[in-house]
């Protein structure tokens, strides 16, 4: 019996046969046992980092206690975001309504944290009782004098995708509140970064040793007040497949803030992402170009001759990957070429065509590439192509180390910073440390197989 | 024993919940059905409950947990559910091959009211040309119940499900164990080999949830309850259920009921005395004495707690969790001579504060504070003033320990800020032994480390 249902067929691709043209962003399968999870986990995660809102789960407690702290996701500051608040439905609320809840909810919970913001997120449930919870935000935020933000995010209607849109729509109320002056000309936002592990410090002290501002982190160490003056920046820098994109678009749209879309993951990209940054803002200041190349050359020289050694050990190892979004997943590849190792197997929970297209265009021929997967399918594949390391989130770990295969997690609850020049080294070391690792000979598949080859050799 | 005078604070209308303490519902009968052999947890509903549950139990197993899910979209939500339940079923089936599947509902099909039941008997009549695994279906709803209702009310649809008809004598007798550890249930299962019982433990989560390293990807893993005995538990000799805060009606109730099996409903047992009355209902049972091996051990036991009691008196715990746990716990440190002054647990109207006073009875000095229906932001406002030396409960108690510089012992689920989760022993007398040294050390650490002096020896 084949390990891939007829129905999942058309949303696995192999490079170089045929042209690709991957359904995706369909609902999962039922059955399927999807990676993926829902509406609510999408607003979740882009909005989370918001570290000194009040995020209120309104819906039964399961949802809330799920996505309690969860992510990596630092703050130099507050820690409001988390804890976890949730209003904690119960059957009587479910028959009469939990607007009333909800509304003292937010007066208790409000009072006692003094949040600068109130995100209140909808769930399945409240999507079908009917609350109506943009009526009670608009009346809280009168009484408690704060933005209170309904997150529309009801987890059945559709998928990941749909919770960045809403949460982008949420955000995107705060956005012009506040007073932009004294504002640099040359002046950035940081969009889809979400300071794991600190990302988005190392990130930033890039940029102000270029000499440009950071007006807000929006999804990363975020706060209210920089939000709502973010529309006094020059420039949006988009990471991350499209969680934020909407947000950027809406922000060009109303204020006119040009955009680009960047990644901070791998040498080219990190570079690149500099880059342009200078590039857009030559003309206010010339001298940007110049500290920007003198930046990349220090951070390269440091990292070089230590990529270099890692690079002896990995050289032809196998990668297979499968991550959230597919953005993500093109500076990995090109990352793992630096470490001189081959991807065979690329995944993700949210890429669209275009993003496959690309993927397609930058593999090795016979690499699988493949939508909204499940354990089954991974497993599949790390066996075919015989992987020596899996790069993937949580629930995916468990599968490679079953298999006796190597892992990196490289989703939103990674401890480790992988971000920039220095999050290059750290994940050459991780990579290696893993894979290198003397644990496989006894992991059976490697074992058996040694064993076996060994008896071969004593027979001949 | 004197009770404390208390001053019972009027808690204002509850109305949100920080920091909960319990889970949902469907996630302890995900948890049970795995413990059964060939089974998959399935849920009925929309694609994240599922998907956030297995990342859950993931974190503190760390193995694969595959749960199925009818990912409901607003069509479904609208119209019912029922034929994605079903395709979904078909689904799993097909890749699968599981013995069983355990269908548990979730809060947006109980909302809608679909009728589960009924579209499991609309399958099994359109199917019945397939070869089709046995279905189990269990209610549960989140807005009313927590992660132990779903986990009892898993055991209780296997067993009322799977047994229906009257089986010869077996000779076997069925444990259902309450939500243990892994380490636990293959303690069980060593202790009733060793009395020459064949128990039929439900569920037996000891090797689906902490399996070997294997040359494949097992679909469904190796272990579990056999389905076959569930459907034999009517012959069985007896039954020892463990808990004293469960359901009215239980696996182990339905069975007497229904099949006059002796029901035997002991706590979880942890500690000394609720450990002596496993020992004695399996003599009972089995018309044998203790084997050597657990007398050495109950030995042992007591020889530590004189060795260590001066360390442990009248030190304050604060302890949380599952009901039954929470209970387990009490019973232990007071007989250690640790005063719990705050027991608290999420779930609502489970008769916590009787069984805590039973199993305390004649060792406690002190009543704690009980407190059903808690989230920590509850439990650390009354234990700031309670002045606790020990907080004994689940990895999601680490940030209140650590800002009242005390020592968390790690027990029972989830441990996601630790390693072997699943193998932490909390039964038996050796269970006992384990958690004592435990507490023990930790409190010796705490001293060493506060010290100026740094004793090398303590
Ligand atoms: S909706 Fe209900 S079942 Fe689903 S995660 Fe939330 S509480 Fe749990
Ligand atoms: S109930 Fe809905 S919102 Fe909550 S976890 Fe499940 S799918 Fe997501």
């Amino acid at each position: 019996m084949s390990t891939i249902l007829d129905e999942r067929k058309d949303q696995i691709h192999r490079t170089g046969e045929g042209a690709i043209d991957i359904a995706c962003n369909r609902d999962s399968l039922a059955g399927a046992v999807s990676q993926r999870a829902c509406v609510f986990c999408g607003s979740r995660v882009v909005l989370y980092p918001i570290s000194d809102a009040l995020h209120l789960v309104h819906g039964p407690i399961g949802c809330a206690v799920y996505t309690w702290d969860i992510r990596g996701s630092l703050s130099s500051g507050p820690e409001l975001f988390r804890l976890s608040f949730s209003t904690d439905l119960q059957e009587t609320d479910v028959i009469f309504g939990g607007e009333r809840k909800l509304e003292a909810a937010l007066d208790e919970l409000i009072d006692r944290h003094s949040p600068k913001a109130a995100f209140v997120y909808s769930t399945c449930i409240v999507g079908l009782i009917g609350d109506d919870m943009e009526a009670v935000c608009r009346k809280m935020t009168e009484k408690k004098g704060i933005p209170v933000l309904p997150v529309m995010s009801e987890g059945f209607k559709g998928n990941k995708r749909a919770g960045y849109l809403a949460a982008c729509k949420a955000m995107f109320k705060l956005i012009g509140t506040g007073d932009t002056s004294g504002i640099s000309p040359l002046s950035i936002n940081i969009f889809g970064d979400f300071n794991l592990a600190g990302e988005i410090w190392i990130i930033r002290e890039y940029f102000e040793r270029m000499g440009v501002q950071i007006v807000a982190n929006v999804t990363g160490d975020g706060r209210v007040a920089d939000i709502g003056r973010c529309h006094g920046a020059a420039l949006n820098l988009v990471q991350c497949s499209g969680a934020t994109l909407d947000l950027a678009r809406m922000m060009e749209e109303e204020y006119g803030t040009p955009y680009m879309r960047v990644s901070y993951l791998g040498i080219e990209d990190m570079a690149d992402a500099l880059y342009q940054v200078a590039d857009f803002f030559k003309d206010k200041d010339p001298g940007i170009v110049d500290r920007t190349r003198v930046l990349v050359r220090e951070e390269l020289q440091k990292l070089m001759p230590e990529l270099a050694r890692y690079r002896e050990d990995l050289e032809g190892k196998r990668v297979a990957m499968y991550v959230g979004g597919s953005f993500k997943a093109f500076s990995l590849v090109k990352a793992f070429r630096h470490l001189g190792m081959e991807v065979v197997m690329v995944g993700s929970q949210t890429g669209t065509k275009e993003d496959y297209a690309e993927l397609e265009q930058i593999t090795d021929p016979g690499t699988v590439i493949i939508d909204d997967a499940n354990p089954l399918e991974l497993s599949h594949f790390i066996k075919e192509k015989d992987v020596d390391v899996f790069v993937g989130g949580v629930k995916e770990r468990p599968i490679a180390f079953k298999l006796g295969v190597g892992f990196c997690d490289h989703n939103h609850e990674r401890k480790e910073a992988l971000e920039g020049f220095v999050g290059m080294l750290n994940f050459a070391r991780e990579i290696h440390s893993s894979v290198m690792s003397p644990v496989w000979q006894f992991a059976p598949r490697r074992a058996n197989r040694m064993a076996a080859a060994k008896k071969e050799a004593v027979n001949e | 024993m004197s009770k404390p005078v208390s001053i019972k604070k009027v808690k204002p209308n509850y109305v949100s919940t920080t920091n909960a303490c319990k889970l949902c519902t469907p996630l302890g009968a995900s948890l049970a059905f795995r413990g059964v052999e060939g089974a998959i947890p399935f849920l009925h509903g929309s694609q994240g409950c599922a998907t956030y549950m297995r990342r859950y139990i993931i974190s503190h197993f760390r193995e694969p947990v595959d749960i199925a899910s009818s990912a409901l979209g607003e069509k479904n939500a609208i119209y019912g559910g029922g034929p994605n339940l079903k395709k979904g079923i078909l689904n799993v089936m097909k890749k699968y091959e599981p013995s069983l599947i355990g269908v548990a509902t979730t809060c947006l099909t109980e909302t809608i009211g679909d009728d589960v039941p009924r579209n499991l008997k609309e399958f099994r009549s359109e199917f019945g040309d397939l070869d089709l695994p046995d279905l189990v279906e269990v209610s549960t709803p989140s807005f009313s119940g927590t992660h132990t209702d779903g986990w009892h009310g898993a055991v209780r649809s296997l067993v009322e499900q799977l047994c229906t008809t009257r089986s010869a004598d077996t000779g076997r007798v069925n444990i259902l164990p309450n939500m243990v550890s892994c380490e636990d249930v293959r303690h069980l299962k060593d202790i009733c080999r060793d009395f020459g019982i064949h128990a039929t433990i439900l569920p037996d989560i000891s090797e689906t949830l902490d399996g070997p390293a294997l040359e494949d990807y097992v679909k469904i893993p190796s272990g579990g309850t056999p389905v076959a005995e569930i459907k034999e538990m009517s012959g069985a000799r007896g039954t020892i259920e463990f808990g004293r805060c469960l359901p009215k009606a239980t696996g182990g109730t339905s069975l007497e009921k229904t099949f006059g099996v002796k029901n035997h409903r002991i706590g979880l047992p942890m500690g000394l005395r609720e450990s002596d009355r496993l020992f004695e209902t399996l003599e009972t049972i089995s018309g044998k004495p203790m084997p050597r091996r657990y007398e050495l051990e109950r030995g042992r036991l007591v020889d530590a707690y004189v060795d260590g009691h001066k360390y442990v008196f009248g030190k304050r715990a604060v302890v949380y969790g599952e009901e039954d746990l929470v209970t387990g716990l009490c019973a232990f440190l007071s007989e250690i001579g640790v005063d719990v002054v705050l027991a608290g647990t999420g779930s609502r109207k489970k008769g916590l504060d009787a069984a805590i006073a039973q199993v305390t009875n004649g060792v406690a000095r002190m009543a704690p504070e009980v407190r059903e229906g808690v989230d920590f932001f509850d439990i650390s406002e009354e234990a700031a003033s309670l002045k606790p030396d020990l907080l004994i409960g689940h990895s999601k108690g680490y940030r209140y320990a650590k800002a009242w510089g005390i020592p968390l012992i790690r027990v029972g689920f989830p441990i996601h800020d630790r390693f072997g989760g699943q193998r932490i022993h909390h039964l038996g007398y050796r269970g006992a032994q384990t958690l004592f040294d435990r507490v023990v050390n930790a409190v010796i650490e705490k001293k060493q480390a506060d010290s100026s002096i740094g004793y090398g020896y303590i």
